[in-house]
């Protein structure tokens, strides 16, 4: 068993391309759900706008990658409204059920036969997504990493990727530490009291809505770029639900939650896989084969997780003093 | 009557102008004012079978401090809620200022300059006392998404209000602990947070309900201070209790409910004195008044309360 190469391989996936997407999904839903309370199940809703809006644009219509982010966003807001409006104004639960809804309602959507024009159906759209991006990389073209198993093509949406994701970490910082900030966490804390002081809760909702799902659709311009393919099935629920995952692990409403419970999530999750496999091509563990490599890594994840919120319910960032509130 | 003739000369001036507007105001349930600034007709709301709230007329003096009181399950949540847009009433029209407020969203009636606190205290747990605090201040550029990410934009504005709610928790009692998280305050703690950020709104008229229960008698006396001068400062108050020494101490004026309705109104003196009023509270076989002085309510009324 290479201990070298396990560890390298690790350490690619916990900072790599897939990891990326679920940290921008998980930035924009620190601000929906961590700062502002706002169940939202379906945050991959809105990495699938931002997928598709490239996908569309540069594929289907064969127009800039350019003008597909503006596309992108112009698409979450959208989305962003349409679930709002109908629903914020109700309870926390609704948003919840909702947005889960939707988020199928769309996928399902984007599959459909009747649409195979636009979207591709359950194919998807494949092809040259990122070209525009691709062709801006300045990495020498021979270029290979010491140590780690990035691409050259991989390395620059690496690259770009990290620092878009903490310039958007810094937007959210500056937002949360503002008076803007002050009124989203007042009305996680209890919406009424908010309104009692003249605050018009549904507007700020609606924006906490709208700016972490426009975030998360950069998850989706990100993944179609990198990936030159936008597929309906891989936004299914449960991609909602790792990126709650990986939040509560960092510690919600923690500006540096979701980076840290990202890469700790991709990292436990890549080094059990990894861990696995090696120990099972060596002959290690004879009852199992490769194949269950995938699905075991996230039952350990799985215990991991329940260990985490038994014994740090808090995340790794939170503060315990103020979990201890809750139950007041 | 008793509390009329008194010397208003000796009186704090906001309280003696009270005096006066209401010297001549009748002794009858929805009574007009000579200068009311909330003004009620019609409202109603049922639940169920039950008609929690049946107002026919009420009118709120400005200026002065008017106690609501009435047992339990009278109503005065409900109306409260009503009145502030946090509940909807199935009939109803009301003035704030003289304008038509009837089916206005709550946090419009707040801008107006209509504040409520919470029989069950609203403190924002995760919060600090401080940014408790700073939440209730008014007009705030920084609360602008565009803004908020343009500190110099807000930066002056928030180092006044910060002061200005320095200065409110000072009167409370409450400056030592600016850096705690508001969910470890006392329960009586957070009914002073409340109130005081209430008044970081800047309101016209406050409206407390129950803003004693749970606060020690010691504290007692000084809030009651704090509510004299939030009169003497011109904003109206408006409050429910059920402590009646309190209610007597700091009252211009008692509305008293019943099963939804005013039945009721007057002077403190006059109104404890009522035999409608005592038999609403202690069942008709009790015959005594509901002052301090005579056989008090104070014992009675607090076990059901908050
Ligand atoms: N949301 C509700 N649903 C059903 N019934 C309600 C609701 N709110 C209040 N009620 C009923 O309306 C009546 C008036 O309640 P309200 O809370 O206004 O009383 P209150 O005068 O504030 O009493 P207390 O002094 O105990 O606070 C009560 O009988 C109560 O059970
Ligand atoms: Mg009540």
């Amino acid at each position: 068993m290479d201990i070298g190469q396990v560890f390298t391989l690790t350490i690619t996936q916990a900072f790599g391309v897939t990891a990326l997407i679920y940290l921008f999904a998980a930035i924009g839903l620190n601000i929906q759900f961590g700062y502002t309370g706002l169940l939202n199940f379906g945050q991959v809703a809105f990495v699938a706008a931002g997928a598709y809006a490239v996908g569309v644009i540069v594929l289907t219509f064969d127009l800039s990658l350019w003008l597909s982010i503006v596309v992108a966003l112009i698409t979450s807001t959208l989305l962003a409204l349409l679930l709002g409006i109908p629903t914020l104004r109700l309870r926390a639960d609704y948003l919840a059920i909702v947005t889960i809804a939707a988020s199928e309602l769309l996928r399902l959507l984007v599959r459909s036969i009747a649409f195979k024009d636009v979207f591709g159906g359950a194919q998807g759209l494949n092809g040259k997504l990122g070209q525009e991006f691709h062709d801006l990389n300045p990495l020498p073209v021979d270029f290979t990493l010491p140590l780690l198993s990035w691409s050259r093509q991989d390395l620059w949406v690496v690259i770009v990727g990290w620092c878009l994701a903490l310039l958007f970490t810094l937007f959210v910082w500056g937002l949360v530490r503002s008076p803007w900030g002050r009124v989203v966490k007042g009305i996680r804390e209890d919406e009424d009291a908010v309104v009692s002081l003249g605050k018009n809760v549904f507007v700020y909702k609606l924006q906490a809505l709208i700016i972490g799902g426009g975030i998360a659709a950069f998850g989706g311009i990100l993944w179609a770029v990198a990936k030159q393919s936008v597929q309906p099935d891989t936004f299914q629920p449960d991609f909602t639900f790792f990126v709650f995952t990986i939040l509560l692990l960092g510690g919600a409403a923690r500006v540096f939650g979701p980076i840290v419970g990202t890469v700790i999530f991709w990292f436990l999750l890549a080094g059990f896989g990894e861990v696995l496999s090696s120990l099972i091509n060596n002959g290690y563990i004879a009852f199992l084969t490769p194949t269950d490599v995938g699905s075991i890594r996230f039952m350990l994840m799985g215990l991991g997780l329940m260990l985490l919120m038994i014994f740090r319910p808090q995340g790794i960032f939170g503060d315990r003093r103020e979990l201890a509130l809750d139950a007041r | 009557m008793p509390a009329n003739t008194e010397n208003t000369t000796k009186m704090a001036p906001g309280r003696a102008a009270a005096v006066e507007a209401l010297r001549d105001v009748a002794r009858v349930p929805g009574s007009p004012k000579p200068d009311p600034i909330l003004v009620a007709d019609q409202v109603s709301r049922q639940f169920g079978g039950l008609k929690a709230v049946d107002v026919t007329h009420v009118e709120i003096q400005r200026g002065a401090i008017t106690a609501l009181i009435g047992p339990n399950g009278a109503g005065k949540t409900t109306l409260f809620n009503l009145l502030t847009g946090f509940d909807n009433p199935d009939t109803g029209e009301w003035t704030f200022n003289k304008t038509p407020v009837a089916g206005k969203a709550p946090y419009r009636l707040a801008r107006m300059g209509m504040v409520r606190t919470f029989q069950l205290t609203k403190a924002l747990s995760r919060m600090t006392v401080m940014d408790n605090m700073l939440l209730g201040a008014s007009g705030q550029s920084g609360e602008r998404v565009f803004k908020a990410l343009l500190p110099f934009t807000w930066k002056a504005q928030e180092r006044a209000n910060t002061e200005r709610a320095m200065e409110l928790l000072g009167r409370f009692n409450l400056d030592a602990k600016i850096d705690d998280f508001a969910g470890s305050l006392s329960g009586g703690q957070r009914k002073l947070l409340e109130m005081a950020r209430a008044l970081m709104v800047g309101p016209e008229i406050v409206m407390l309900d129950e803003p004693m229960a749970g606060v020690n008698p010691a504290l007692t006396q000084s809030l009651l201070g704090h509510i004299k001068n939030i009169r003497e400062e011109g904003t109206t108050v408006l409050f429910v209790e059920h402590d009646m020494d309190m209610v007597h101490d700091i009252s211009d004026w008692v509305i008293v409910m019943a099963q939804g309705q005013i039945i009721a109104e007057g002077p403190p003196d006059a109104v404890m004195k009522d035999p409608q009023v005592i038999e609403a509270y202690l069942g008709s076989r009790h015959g005594s008044a509901l002052t301090a002085d005579g056989a008090s309510l104070t014992a009675d009324s607090q076990g059901g309360t908050t």
